[in-house]
């Protein structure tokens, strides 16, 4: 009785590895789809690069908590500050990460936070400044334990 | 079940630019995984997190399943006067947790 109970086990793990595999082969997000994720926030506005800093670990040994600054450069006064700072990623089931709503109150255009990776990947802030301008920033990321694809 | 924590300077300068650091306890479940047996695991994440001081919002952050477990959030305010800093966290399944602290101006 106990040896088959635990044959089942098994292979209900089995299962369960395999549907995963698939189920995340099916949600991966593309570099096409970031674009698109982008393209929704930006609208036809040109993103030019600079202004912001994105600080993520260049070699990630864990991908279910992966630390990330991203710093604006902005006066932050009430003519000059930044509205928003979203962040995306390429390959996760989703593009989009966070987008953060700031005001001339921040003083300091400066948030940290932790995030999911499922693979290596390249990751974008894109701030958006009160004069409706877009700007940005990318990072490689070499992520070894992949988050998002394991089972429990 | 939720515990948030915030840490908050007890006494700042007026003008002086603090930090707010923020965390809560929560599974923030992508959706994209699946069971033992093979069923998805429904969604369940953090989606809306906001910051008012005395009333006023002074940030928000929309969520997404790429956020970690236990959503850490640390942004940056300038002391303005005495008073509440009111946090909020809202989410799937109705989620809604909040907090509170208070801060000195000197």
């Amino acid at each position: 009785m106990g040896e088959r109970k635990r044959g089942a086990t098994r292979r209900a793990v089995l299962i369960g590895g395999l549907a995963a595999t698939i189920g995340v082969e099916k949600v991966r997000a593309t570099p096409e789809q970031m674009r698109a994720a982008i393209r929704n926030v930006v609208g036809a506005a040109p993103v030019r690069n600079g202004r912001v800093e994105l600080d993520v670990p260049p070699l990630v040994e864990n991908g279910n908590t992966v630390s990330l600054v991203v710093v604006v450069d902005s006066p932050m006064t009430a003519r000059d500050y930044v509205k928003t700072i979203h962040v995306f990623n390429e390959k996760n089931p989703q593009p989009n990460v966070i987008s953060v709503h700031l005001g001339p109150r921040a003083g300091k255009a400066k948030i940290s936070t932790r995030f999911r990776l499922a693979d290596s990947q390249t990751v974008t802030a894109i701030a958006e400044m009160s004069d409706g301008s877009f700007w940005s920033a990318t990072a490689e990321v070499i992520v070894t334990l992949a988050a998002c694809v394991e089972g429990i | 079940m939720a515990r948030p924590l915030i840490n908050v300077p007890a006494k700042v300068k007026r003008g002086q630019i603090f930090e707010i650091k923020t965390l809560i306890s929560h599974v923030m479940e992508t959706g994209y995984r699946y069971s033992t047996t093979g069923e998805r695991i429904p969604r369940d994440i953090v989606t809306l997190f906001s910051c008012s001081y005395n009333g006023e919002e002074i940030f928000r952050a929309d969520l997404y399943p790429a956020m970690s477990a236990n959503p850490f959030i640390a942004f940056f305010t300038m002391a303005t006067e005495s008073g509440t800093l009111e946090f909020k966290w809202t989410g799937d399944n109705g989620f809604s947790e909040t907090a509170t602290a208070t801060i000195t101006v000197e």
